[in-house]
């Protein structure tokens, strides 16, 4: 039988989620002894031909040209799994998304520039298998997806939120003890509640937790709804 | 754009951080011209922090790049903390060396086993030399898993830790979880010993060219966190005067600006750091270094990958003294209160000077941000060294010159998804 082949494709990103592959150092060889590697620039001078039975997307779309290009990357890809904020929430340049003051924004040579007027998550683009969240991802959390993957399995990633992780490891509450402002509670779980062992307060890497509607802080408490969207 | 059979395009570089590709035109048997073609999509970073607290850029400017975001919270946390007037404590620098470190080793890990030692055995990757030399492999990988380690302990986390803020950080790590470390670091220090008397022995093509190299220097220390800033010929400045003397400019095929040092093509990184600094290494690191054919100063982009070993280990040396000597600091952070000014930081990420320069007004709001990255100063001199190397080249096996013209760019770490956040970006008026 041979193994199935891996895709790693980048988008609007930092690399470090893709990164978080790389620094996979215990696992790394065995992966790549389990999966042949068929397209992953960054590591990679060697690129196999499509389709691949797995892609990994990083990254957010923000051009014209990455637009089309996430459509082909599906196309040839039999399952597609999205890692990361960027990928699946837009990123941190999504925050052009609510800057109507970026509109009048020039650059010196505006049109050698080729960008969308927001930064959006490869799912509002095509259809995705399955969203890894965090920024960055958790390694461990992506080790999992693998083995589910090869192991045509869904992956085991906790829907809950970072509260319970944090509650779960006896760390005292910053909220509670020193009213630090925490999203802890409407936050997926995936860090192992990093902000607070620190005593900082959760500032959500991995987004909302499923059940959870954000509203605006000050106006009202947020409420878990009955169909958990 | 490739003419006929005679130039070279790579459209897609391997093995570097984000997208880019080289072309170069070559017109009756001459090279006309070269490119770095950078086609990262820019996300404005300047842009999204203006109208943010004074105390959000570390935060923020991580996520310009996953490989070395201690880089930018470092740059950062000084340039903000140079807006307001505040000191840090001996204590939290020596801290912020020690993370610094740990970025540093997994970084040159990464670059060397990973992204730049294939090219010189010949391939395509590093689990392709897995396969045949699965020992070499696992070394660099305990190299980079310790740099790694390093970070979680002290930031939480190795891609945008969570502890470091304006200031400090927001817990000092404990004394014995800094201790345990050091076993790995003593044995990564072992490992990147190794590492240099092994890529020593490659072979470099026989190419140097005449750089300018421009990078930090510290009185008594090689540069990490701090120094004025000088170069080979003759500049030494401190922060605020960055400004007025290095300009960027757009060029059509680039979504990251070139930079010139009053007016001229420089490198900054690894080797503009060692050639600056040899005499501040300790004197057994200098001895590997010359054992491994370096001389003081390094002008041959290839052998870089000498100068990031030799570095691999100066960090592992640093990351076991400041353990050793750690003293944790109390109270973690210091206050730093808005006033209405802008501040500038500069500090040696892995792949070279990184400068910020913030604005802010008195209650604690960016007005202006400004984030010049290594890469995108780099990108004039890799474009040069590219027409230099291919030009009496060009009679060699055309796969052959390709490949050692990608090896050329990868000589210098590039780190694309960090260049292109900085489009020179200008609110017009309405």
């Amino acid at each position: 039988m041979t193994a199935p082949t891996l895709a790693v494709w980048k988008f609007a990103s930092c690399d470090g989620c893709q990164l978080t592959l790389l620094n996979c150092e215990d696992e790394l060889l065995a992966i790549a002894g389990a999966i042949q590697i068929a397209n992953f620039t960054e590591a990679s001078r060697q690129v196999l031909p499509g389709p691949y039975d797995v892609s990994i997307v990083e990254g957010s779309i923000t051009t014209p040209s990455d637009a089309a290009r996430i459509r082909e990357v599906r196309e040839k890809s039999r399952f597609l799994i999205t890692i990361g904020a960027c990928a699946t929430a837009g990123g941190v340049q999504a925050l052009r998304n609510f800057r109507d003051d970026l509109a009048p924004v020039v650059y010196a040579s505006p049109q050698y520039i080729d960008s969308l007027r927001t930064s959006t998550p490869i799912a509002e683009h095509v259809h995705v298998d399955f969203e890894l969240r965090g920024c960055p991802i958790d390694k461990r959390q992506l080790i999992e997806v693998i083995a589910a993957f090869l192991a045509g399995r869904r992956p085991n990633v906790p829907a809950h939120s970072v509260c319970m992780e944090c509650k779960r490891a006896g760390r005292v509450c910053v909220m509670v003890a020193h009213g630090t402002p925490c999203l802890g509670p409407m936050t997926q779980a995936g860090c192992g509640a990093l902000c607070p062992s620190v005593g900082r307060g959760c500032y959500g890497c991995f987004g909302p937790a499923p059940g959870w509607t954000f509203l605006p802080f000050g106006t009202a408490e947020p409420v878990r709804t009955e169909d958990g969207s | 754009m490739t003419h006929g059979s005679d130039g070279i395009r790579v459209p897609t570089l391997a093995r570097v951080e984000g997208e880019g590709g080289i072309e170069i035109v070559v017109s009756d048997g001459q090279v006309t011209q070269t490119r770095l073609d950078i086609y990262e999509p820019p996300r404005f970073f300047e842009a999204l922090l203006r109208g943010r607290r004074y105390t959000e850029p570390p935060d923020i400017t991580a996520r310009i790049c996953g490989i070395c975001p201690i880089a930018y919270q470092m740059s950062s946390c000084q340039a903000i903390e140079d807006a307001c007037g505040a000191t840090v404590t001996e204590p939290v620098k020596a801290l912020r060396r020690l993370i610094y470190c740990g970025e540093w080793i997994e970084s040159h890990a990464l670059h060397v086993y990973m992204l730049h030692a294939p090219d010189f055995l010949g391939y395509e990757s590093g689990i392709h030399l897995a396969r045949d030399h699965p020992e070499i492999v696992a070394r660099g990988l305990r190299i980079k898993k310790a740099g790694n380690r390093l970070m979680e302990v002290v930031g939480g986390r190795s891609v945008h830790p969570v502890n470091v803020k304006v200031g400090g950080f927001y817990r000092a790590p404990a004394a014995a979880d800094l201790r345990a470390l050091l076993p790995a670091l003593e044995q990564a220090r072992q490992d990147a010993a190794d590492t240099v008397a092994w890529v020593g022995t490659f072979t470099f093509p026989d190419f140097e060219r005449d750089y300018e190299f421009v990078s930090l220097r510290a009185p008594d220390e090689y540069p990490i966190t701090q120094g004025r800033l000088v170069s080979s010929r003759g500049l030494d400045i401190a922060p605020a005067e960055y400004d007025s003397h290095f300009t960027e400019f757009q060029v059509k095929h680039s979504t990251a600006l070139h930079s010139v040092l009053d007016g001229r093509t420089y490198i900054t990184g690894p080797m503009a750091r060692y050639s600056l600094n040899s005499d501040r290494l300790p004197a057994d690191i200098a001895a590997a270094a010359r054992a491994a054919g370096l001389g003081g100063t390094c002008a041959n982009p290839f052998r870089s990958i000498v100068v990031r070993a030799i570095e691999l280990m100066y960090a592992c040396d640093e990351a076991v003294r400041l353990i050793r000597g750690y003293q944790p600091p109390d109270p973690p952070s210091a206050d730093v209160t808005p006033r209405a000014a802008t501040g500038y930081g500069w500090t040696e990420a892995p792949r070279g000077m990184l400068y910020h320069r913030y604005t802010i007004t008195a209650d604690g709001a960016i007005t202006d941000a400004k984030i010049v990255p290594p890469t995108s100063q780099n990108q004039r001199a890799i474009e040069e060294d590219l027409k230099d190397f291919a030009a009496p080249r060009l009679s060699m096996p055309r796969e052959r010159l390709t490949w050692e013209c990608e090896q050329a760019v990868r000589s210098y770490d590039p780190c694309i998804s960090c260049s292109t956040h900085f489009l020179d970006l200008r609110v017009r008026q309405t």
